[in-house]
């Protein structure tokens, strides 16, 4: 790797070569989120490029059907964390302690968890967690602090595609300002489910959706969980023998629980490959890195498109408008609101204000009420100086962060 | 990593940034404060803290349903709008396209749903089932085929399940006020 960081790049003018970047590379805090058919390679591409400090976080145990594309795992493995097998794995391959694993849900670590790393490299199957780590990193930007920024290298794929984006959280797109790119969860009529199942999805659904909240009453459907797969399963194929249907496997079920598409083990590694260079060009500066999306298809010949994927000004997790206003704390919300409307950045109609608490909200007639004697109080009993408002209109396509700091 | 922080640095004097709250909350406030709701509808929080869970009631002004009032419990996910609004009947009452348990069959609920729609549409969908119940996407099979096949006894078992009766060893909620 040294060679890269000692020589000048032709693509990037501003790198200045550097005997001592492997050093850097090797100290540099990365987290690995997904410890799957992704996460099994990018830890190991992570560490066979010099990254030494590496974190991975997985919810999963290993499953008999992982084995045949997560490279890290074996037969005795099954049943055990794949966070823990992976990083036993590598450090005994490598005779180091390079990877710490964590068995947990990316939910239950806190800001503080993550504010430690200097990178992240996601190897997800699900939309939801990835929306939650965007989410999580665009929330933790702290914009006097520049290092609060951390880049998220973010891969998946589906069948023979795949993709790979870097998000820079604040300064690009985030997963939020993509949203309308993703592929819809497949849902199928509630009542075709009820009365007309055609397809043995149909038959999964109706176990899951219909049958699993009737007969566990209060109980949280986990498709991580084997025995709650199990029962669906049953139920399930019980359901497609009724109505001639057939098809019905647990993996199957899995899948349409999760709403996963099968993964195939060399496009992960494409993918995971291409994740770990972006990381290592990210970190040293010694090329430039992908700006900002890589779509890899695989599955009508191959194809490969690089593109940027602009940032939504609108966007409800990372584009907010935001408004710092300088009043005098004994002002009446009323008063406020009336500066507001007339505010040359805001142009309000008919704002509504809240902080974590209902300031005031124009309908349903309900909550109107409930917060109109608000109108009348002085801003101090309302909110501290600083307080973030979130303000939303009818003018507005989404809302904007109103700070309003007390002169007084 | 020195590239993108100082990326980071420039724009910070740009004076763009982000709101506190999640994309959830900012969202479901903006749908509830610009609610524009007829008389028939109306909507309360039982912590009115909590924008994620309320409760509705329609009183339906014409149709087979006229003089009742059905209740119904939302809740909003935090992955709302891309996830739709989680509705339930509280009541048990006799409708072709809601069950005994008071699931709802309403395509923009499941199917349809998409973020660009809101909770106003939402609840304009959900009255609209009570002024045209829809034979053709049945819940309840029995009441759809009974609606298509003999409307005349559909209505009187409608009036009949509103007042609050056994029917056919099913106890209907009373919702006529
Ligand atoms: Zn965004």
């Amino acid at each position: 790797m040294n060679s890269f960081y000692t020589q000048p790049s032709a693509f990037e003018p501003d790198f200045v070569p550097d005997a001592n970047l492997s050093d850097r590379v090797a100290e540099t805090k990365v987290l690995v989120i997904g410890a799957g058919g992704l996460g099994c390679e990018i830890l190991k591409n992570l560490v066979l490029s010099g990254f030494e400090q590496i974190h991975v976080i997985d919810m999963d145990t290993i499953d008999v059907t992982n084995l045949n594309r997560q490279s890290l795992f074996r037969d005795a493995d099954v049943g055990k964390p794949k966070a823990q097998v992976a990083a036993e794995f590598v450090n005994t391959r490598v005779s180091k302690n390079v990877i710490t694993a964590h068995y947990n849900r990316i939910q239950d670590k806190d800001e503080e968890f993550y504010r430690q790393f200097e990178i992240v490299v996601c190897g997800l199957d699900s939309l939801d967690a990835r929306r939650w780590v965007s989410a999580m990193f665009v929330n933790m930007v702290d914009e006097s602090d520049p290092s609060s920024l951390k880049p998220i290298i973010d891969g998946g794929t589906e069948g023979f595609k795949g993709q790979v984006r870097v998000i820079l959280p604040t300064l690009n797109a985030c997963h939020e300002c993509a949203s309308s790119m993703h592929s819809k969860k497949v849902t199928y009529p509630i009542c075709t489910i009820a009365n007309t199942p055609r397809l043995p999805e149909h038959c999964i659904e109706w176990a899951s959706v219909v049958q699993w909240p009737k007969v566990h009453e209060g109980l949280k459907l986990d498709a991580d969980n084997i025995e709650h797969m199990q029962w669906v399963y049953s139920t399930a194929l019980k359901r497609a023998d009724e109505h001639g249907i057939s098809g019905i496997t647990l993996s199957l079920a899995q899948g349409v629980v999760k709403n996963i598409i099968p993964a195939i083990a060399s496009t992960n590694a494409i993918i995971s490959a291409s994740c770990v260079n972006e990381a290592l060009k990210i970190v040293t500066g010694c090329h430039p890195y992908l700006n900002n999306y890589m779509l890899y298809v695989g599955d009508s010949s191959v194809y490969s498109h690089t593109f940027e994927l602009e940032k939504k000004e609108d966007c409800l997790v990372c584009g907010n408008a935001k408004v710092t206003i300088e009043v005098s704390k004994t002002i009446t919300l009323e008063e406020l609101i009336e500066e507001i409307k007339i505010n040359n950045s805001l142009q309000l109609k008919k704002p509504s204000l809240r902080t974590d608490k209902n300031l005031y909200m124009q309908a349903p007639p309900f909550l109107e009420v409930k917060s109109r004697p608000n109108l009348k109080k002085q801003l101090y009993e309302l909110f501290e100086s600083n307080s973030t408002l979130t303000v939303t209109d009818p003018s507005l396509m989404t809302s904007v962060s109103l700070t309003v700091t007390f002169t007084d | 990593m020195l590239k993108v922080w100082k990326m980071k640095k420039q724009q910070a004097s740009d004076e763009k940034t982000k709101p506190r709250n999640s994309a959830a909350k900012i969202r479901i406030q903006k749908d509830i404060s610009e609610l524009d709701l007829p008389s028939s509808i109306s909507i309360t929080f039982p912590n009115e803290e909590d924008l994620l869970k309320f409760e509705v009631v329609i009183k339906p002004d014409e149709g087979y349903y006229k003089n009742g009032s059905f209740h119904f419990r939302f809740s909003i996910s935090e992955n709302y709008p891309h996830d739709p609004p989680k509705v339930q009947c509280t009541q048990t009452i006799y409708h072709p396209n809601i069950d005994l348990e008071g699931k709802v069959c309403l395509n923009i609920l499941r199917e349809d749903w998409k973020p660009v729609l809101n909770l106003n549409s939402v609840l304009i969908g959900l009255q609209f089932l009570f002024l045209e119940p829809n034979p053709d996407d049945p819940l309840n099979k029995e009441a759809a085929s009974e609606l298509r096949s003999n409307l005349q006894s559909f209505k009187r078992k409608v009036t009949r399940s509103m007042g609050g009766e056994y029917m056919d060893n099913v106890y209907y909620t009373k919702v006529t006020v």
